[in-house]
């Protein structure tokens, strides 16, 4: 096999060339075409990236049977010891050449979807570098061969979106959700870099790979040693894995530090649909189906994915029923899709049929990342037509953005999971699979899955349909630029459902073939028909439906339009608690102890300085009297004291 | 010949030192600060070379001492007398009252 990928790194390298550029020299010199200059680099990415797809899957295609692990390139970069060192490299596995094109198709999309959203804004050149800079973290931390170096990928990812939630930094809602995203996921990713740290230590690399292989390995030493030690009654494997468990929900918003993610729609429209939407917020995902073989033999960390997975999708979805702000009903549907693939992974085995659920969790998260895009790329069309995200003020819009209204209803089908479009696929598969394992899951996923259903028809009706307003823009839809990316991501909406997927990944990078059951797609379909037509009686022309349901589930209702109380409880925590009986006594004691010994030694050597200043007199006689009292002294001293 | 006695000779060269030190003390006029100094010195310069007569006669390692001390005075006076031009010509006058500017 010939290992010619090193064209490979040019894929994260050309979106790090466009931010350099667009954010060196984009202000002065290429104003206008520095968005045209970013689209042309990450053009190139996606070509590329789309022919290493082509060519990994079909060209080389399987070694005995399972796709190869090929590692491009790999440089050690800090050696701690014999065993443990910081590489930097390029993997390519099924999932990272998966992510590759996801992340390179959706950011390219973006990107001129971005041409015409962008247009006129005082800072285009800097929102198109970090746009760069984005893409350029998030594929570096799915071509990562090393734990640590998929950290600092993690971190720069982070960086960048606060970056760009932050973007309108002349609102305070922005740079506090900005602020808000950030200390949360930084918050998590403590925990995270604490699991790395045991895992590293314990497993004594941090390659993942090899990892892998040491920890998968019951009879290994460093396996026996992992499970051995306990920490409050539990495994160190254990306690590591739900560490850098927490990590990944902290970036993929579960529950419960999914509080940023609503708040992050801040940002422009088309950031969101990149960042909050399709990329970012799945690298938890990532980061379980990374390290899924360890996930696998650890049973008690599986369940915590499983159960946190479940929770966040259920309680998501109900929160999004609620909502009256496009953007963040949005936002709670990626967190509940999320929350679908996390599921997904914790009820999935490893090998063969048993391994559907990891396909299952992969595929939704190649399909969500498309129709998901796709909505909010239309959400962004309708915002900039509205000037307002509040559904109140919108209604029968189907007249005036046709175009928008189509692509939004694929794409509301393809997320309700309608047949035949591509979230169907994928959201049968993880229900199949939650079935095969845990009837309870596969309940909550079901009646999940018919919400959604609801919520998503609600809001498309509240815009398209509902009450009459008077449409008066003059941006419309008719720019190329918008309805290139809308008409692309649609198609792969329509289409995407239809590639074999669990072909091309699966756990142990075997072939599996899913089978299409249609007994079983029957709940799923009804569930879902059923919510459509609940939000069709209720929100397809306006009526006192709604408001009467509302209010015969008064408390409820309430409790849901507040978001279930979270950020009014960690409001409390910080507020409350963190802040009066841990910041206070520490200001205090940085106040008055640190600074009050650093002032002390000031004080004292300024006494003393001003006390003896005198003996600086200027006269020279003066001087040589000091010495020759020294002399004397000194004399006196070594003749008479010195023994 | 009669010897003079060993405490004669210090008794010079003590006194030589201790008017140089009252010169260097009491006189403001650079020069005759420099000529103190050199009266200091060269009460040292007794002192090594009546402790070698007396104490060692067979070495030299005292006359060695004061030549190196004569020399080294030669050129501390030529290096003394350069910061005494460069006084005057800065302040036109070679009083240390005059120049006392480098205090606190």
């Amino acid at each position: 096999m010939e290992n010619n990928y090193s064209y490979i790194a040019l894929i994260p390298l050309l979106p790090l060339a466009g931010f350099l550029l667009a954010g060196l020299f984009g202000k002065k010199y290429f104003r206008r075409s520095s968005g045209l200059i970013a689209t042309a680099f990450l053009l190139i990415a996606t070509l590329l990236s789309i022919y290493a797809a082509y060519y990994y899957f079909f060209k080389i295609g399987r070694v005995d049977g399972v796709y190869p692990v090929v590692t491009a390139f790999k440089y050690t970069w800090l050696r701690f010891s014999e065993n443990l060192s910081i590489d930097m490299g390029l993997i390519l596995d099924p999932i990272s050449v998966m992510m590759m094109v996801v992340i390179t198709f959706v950011s390219l999309m973006v990107h001129v979807f971005s041409l015409w959203y962008m247009k006129g804004e005082e800072r285009y050149s800097t929102y198109f570098s970090f746009l760069g800079l984005f893409t350029f973290s998030m594929l570096g931390l799915v071509i990562s061969t090393n734990i640590f170096q998929l950290y600092m990928f993690w971190e720069l990812v982070g960086i960048s979106s606060y970056l760009l939630i932050g973007f309108y930094y002349d609102r305070p809602s922005a740079v506090a959700a900005a602020k808000k995203a950030f200390i949360v996921t930084r918050f998590a990713d403590l925990a995270f870099l604490i699991g790395i740290l045991i895992l590293g230590f314990q497993g004594e690399t941090l390659d993942f790979a090899t990892l892998i292989q040491r920890l998968s390995d019951t009879a290994s030493p460093q396996f026996i040693r992992i499970t051995g030690a306990s920490f409050f009654g539990i495994s160190l494997f254990t306690w590591a894995l739900s560490l850098v468990f927490i990590g990944g929900a902290g970036k993929s918003a579960m529950l419960p530090l999914h509080i940023w993610l609503p708040d992050a729609m801040e940002g422009p429209t088309p950031v969101s649909a990149l960042i909050h939407a399709a990329t970012m917020v799945v690298a938890g995902v990532y980061l379980v189906a990374r390290l899924f073989p360890l996930y696998h033999i650890n049973h008690v960390s599986q369940q915590l994915v499983l159960y946190v997975g479940t929770a966040s999708a259920l309680f998501a979805a109900v929160i999004a029923c609620t909502q009256t702000d496009i953007k963040r009903i949005l936002a709670y549907s990626t967190m509940s899709q999320i929350g679908f693939m996390m599921m997904a992974l914790g009820v999935s085995g490893y090998s063969e049929y048993h391994g559907l659920g990891y396909a299952a969790s992969l595929f939704h998260l190649f399909t969500h990342a498309f129709f998901k895009s796709l909505l909010f790329l239309a959400a962004g069309v309708i915002i900039h037509n509205i000037h307002s995200n509040e559904m109140r003020n919108m209604g029968s819009l189907r007249r005036f953005l046709p175009v928008t209204h189509a692509v939004f209803l694929i794409a509301c089908l393809a997320i309700s999971g309608v047949p035949p479009f591509a979230g169907f696929f994928s959201k049968e598969e993880i229900l199949l699979a939650a079935y095969n394992s845990n009837k309870i899951v596969f309940g909550i996923a079901l009646f999940t899955s018919g919400l959604t259903a609801f919520y998503m028809f609600r809001l498309y009706f509240s815009i398209f349909w509902n009450q009459p307003m008077e449409f008066h823009s003059k941006h419309g839809e008719m720019a190329a630029s918008i309805k290139v990316p809308l008409l692309l991501l649609a198609m792969t909406t329509v289409f995407g459902g239809f590639i074999p997927f669990g072909h091309y990944i699966s756990a142990d990078g075997a072939r599996l073939d899913t089978h299409f059951h249609l007994v079983f797609s029957i709940a799923p379909v009804v569930f879902a028909l059923a919510g459509i037509l609940m939000a069709t009686l209720l929100y397809k022309n306006k009526n006192g439906r709604p408001d009467r349901l509302a209010s015969a589930f008064a408390g409820f209702y309430q409790a849901a339009w507040k978001k279930f109380y979270f950020d009014e409880l960690y409001l409390f925590i910080t507020k409350k608690i963190v802040f009066p009986l841990v910041g206070k006594p520490a200001a205090w004691i940085d106040r008055h102890v640190i600074d009050g010994l650093m002032n002390g030694i000031a004080t004292a050597t300024g006494k003393t300085s001003s006390l003896i200043k005198g003996l600086q007199s200027g006269k020279v006689q003066n001087y040589t009297l000091y010495f020759l009292a020294g002399i004397v002294t000194l004399s006196v001293i070594f003749i008479y004291l010195w023994k | 010949m009669n010897e003079i006695p060993l405490s004669h000779l210090l008794f010079v060269s003590t006194a030589l030192f201790f008017i140089g030190i009252f010169g260097l003390f009491t006189r403001r006029n650079m020069i005759t600060m420099l000529m103190s100094i050199e009266l200091i010195l060269n009460s040292v310069n007794i002192n090594f070379i009546v402790f070698n007569k007396y104490l060692y006669p067979e070495k030299m390692d005292g006359i060695f001492f004061t030549i190196f001390i004569i020399a080294i005075a030669a050129a501390e006076a030529a290096v003394a007398i350069a910061i005494i031009i460069n006084l005057y010509r800065s302040h036109q006058s070679i009083d240390v009252e005059d120049a006392e500017e480098m205090r606190y």
